[in-house]
């Protein structure tokens, strides 16, 4: 059941699965500035293969990196398995209840707070809904950081392993 | 409901199993088990958008060798591990990664405290060449850490010690130091290439960044020069206005704030796109390779490197024509309980002794040596004698190279591999020619 203290680490092999069965993501409080966290995150996992629906209501209307602005997760036409949170950890609750929600009519299996942002009273209510919850952390780190790319900027992956990495060819 | 998050067993292996694997994977197209030497330049873009990104460091890949380079990022991931850092930036030398550092906080007009008694050529790194660019070094005697809150001023930029110093066996009071340093809201930053993060383990103690001569014990036999710096991630460069570069919008980067933009990766990440970007500093493909290599057996060189140093520096002790021993591993020394605390498994292996006689015998005992090879450098596998006053401390003061100690009498040894009773008997043997 979920509880704080679950919340303090997770596993490699949890974060991978999570990133491995997810395709595409709802990403609440994308920023349409080159410069901003929200922005690169968006630019990387685009990259990476998965869907992004921005959500913004100040840049609703807009695009982003070729994605048209929603003004918010209800308003996403699409289904989406992820919601992904750049805002601060008070407004994450609300935006968790309404991921809860609309968990069934959009499918959403994953509630993902950036770093910094963690709310574990929201946590615990979209855990008692059947949605995973993952807080504190970035997708474009952890998916760089499982596969070998964040070791390229000399960081510490913390991933120890002799077996020959799968890579596909062409 | 979420399963419980469990700790990957591969968090938690021991130093020996990183010190092998950390940061080096099979290479995943040939599956090539030692890490490639990418002796390249650059690296093809897949189309200009991918071009943008990267120059954008909005994605994680590399451009050109100057800011990263596979070979030198593993060599990085690796030493970042074993410090248990967040991330490092390996560059040409030591003094580079010093630069590299000072590059990265501070501004012209500020300044920073140092020990008085670093390794003779940061003394003059420091205290000289900074100067050039109205960076002011500081020196006070950190053996009492009230002197370093007492030279504290606005615009006070960083505290800088080794842990273990080059020359003369001090160990730093790290834990105080770190206090001190987080209540001015700087950074300690450790020279840790005496002890080497197998000796000791200086972010477990408060400090904030750790540099290294990657030259000495972590490659290891006098190949490669090197070095290296590496973030433990848990500075707040945002706690004060004192930090500009890293938590301000950087003008060398479009206005980017990298520490906003990158969290714990805002050093690393700076020190690289920035640093090593205009610094030009980069440490060569093929020397991180030999680094590699020498990372692999690290915390078995530094076992017998201390134990033989140890014997030496007893032997000499008891010698008739030696003056005095300063070895932290000696129980004569008044850093000896520092040294149990901060590098339990050993004090090192470079420490210095004073021959009877002044100048004139130090530089014969010198001369005479078989085995030690006269020369200025430390770590090597082999075993290494210098007379610091007439070569590494030329350029400093009388005072300067006495405080930092190296005085006219001085011999500095860095004990190597050989067999101990070889080491003992060529130590002997040299001074009793140069007594006669």
């Amino acid at each position: 059941m979920g509880g704080i203290d679950n919340h303090d680490s997770y596993s490699d092999a949890y974060l991978r699965r999570q990133l491995n069965s997810i395709k595409a993501v709802a990403l609440v409080g994308a920023s349409p500035n080159w410069n901003r966290p929200s922005y690169f995150v968006m630019k990387y996992l685009q990259e990476k293969g998965y869907r992004i629906y921005p959500v913004n209501p100040r840049a609703a209307g807009t695009e982003i990196l070729g994605e048209k602005v929603y003004a918010s997760l209800a308003e996403i036409p699409d289904n989406y398995d992820m919601v992904d949170i750049f805002r601060n950890s008070e407004v994450a609750g609300a935006i968790t209840d309404e991921a809860i929600d609309l968990k069934d009519s959009k499918n959403i299996k994953l509630v993902w707070m950036q770093l910094t942002v963690r709310n574990d009273a929201a946590a615990l209510r979209a855990e008692a809904a059947g949605l995973q919850v993952i807080m504190d952390r970035c997708p474009k780190i952890e998916f760089g950081r499982l596969n070998c790319e964040l070791s390229w900027g000399g960081f510490n992956s913390k991933v120890i392993t002799a077996k020959r990495r799968k890579v596909r060819i062409g | 409901m979420s399963p419980k998050p469990i700790n990957d067993k591969s968090q938690n292996y021991g130093f020996e199993t990183r010190m092998i694997h950390a940061g080096a994977q099979p290479e995943p197209i040939t599956g090539a088990r030692q890490t490639p030497i990418h002796q390249n330049t650059s690296y093809v873009f897949h189309d200009a958008d991918h071009a943008a990104s990267l120059f954008n460091l909005q994605t994680f890949g590399f451009i050109y060798s100057r800011l990263t380079n596979p070979t030198v990022a593993v060599l990085e991931e690796r030493i970042a591990n074993l410090e248990d850092g967040r991330g490092a930036t390996c560059c040409a030398s030591g003094h580079a990664a010093q630069i590299l550092t000072f590059f990265a906080i501070m501004e012209p007009g500020d300044s920073f405290i140092a020990s008085n008694r670093l390794y003779g050529g940061s003394i003059t790194q420091f205290g000289k060449t900074f100067k050039k660019f109205d960076w002011q070094a500081t020196f006070v005697d950190v053996d009492d850490p009230e002197n370093v809150r007492n030279a504290l001023t606005p615009n006070c930029k960083a505290i800088f010690v080794e842990s273990l110093a080059n020359p003369g066996g001090v160990v730093s009071d790290l834990e105080s130091l770190s206090e001190i340093a987080r209540d001015a809201g700087v950074p300690l930053i450790v020279d840790n290439t005496m002890a080497t993060p197998y000796l000791c383990r200086p972010f477990e103690w408060g400090a904030d960044l750790v540099v290294h001569s990657t030259t000495k014990f972590l490659s290891g036999n006098g190949t490669s020069v090197g070095g290296c710096v590496v973030d433990s991630g848990r500075f707040n460069w945002a706690q004060n206005d004192k930090f500009t570069g890293l938590a301000a919008p950087e003008p060398a980067y479009h206005g980017l704030n990298f520490y906003e933009s990158f969290g714990d990766m805002a050093f690393t990440t700076h020190a690289h796109a920035v640093g090593l970007r205009d610094l030009g500093s980069t440490m060569a493909p093929m020397n991180a390779f030999h680094t590699l290599l020498g990372c692999e057996t690290l915390a078995l060189r530094m076992e017998r490197h201390c134990e033989n140093a140890r014997k030496v520096a007893e032997f000499l002790e008891s010698h008739p024509n030696v003056a005095w021993v300063s070895s932290a591993a000696l129980p004569s020394s008044p850093y000896y309980e520092l040294a149990r605390k901060y590098m339990p498994k050993g004090a090192g292996a470079v420490f210095t002794f004073g021959v009877k006689g002044g100048y004139d015998v130090g530089i014969k005992v010198v001369d005479n040596c078989e085995i030690f090879s006269h020369l200025a450098n430390i770590g090597d596998a082999k075993s290494l004698i210098l007379h610091p006053a007439s070569t590494t401390h030329r350029q400093l003061t009388e005072e300067q190279r006495i405080a930092a100690g190296a005085g006219p009498d001085v011999i500095r040894l860095s004990v190597g591999l050989e067999t101990i009773d070889d080491i003992t008997a060529d130590l002997d043997q040299a001074l009793r020619a140069a007594s006669n």
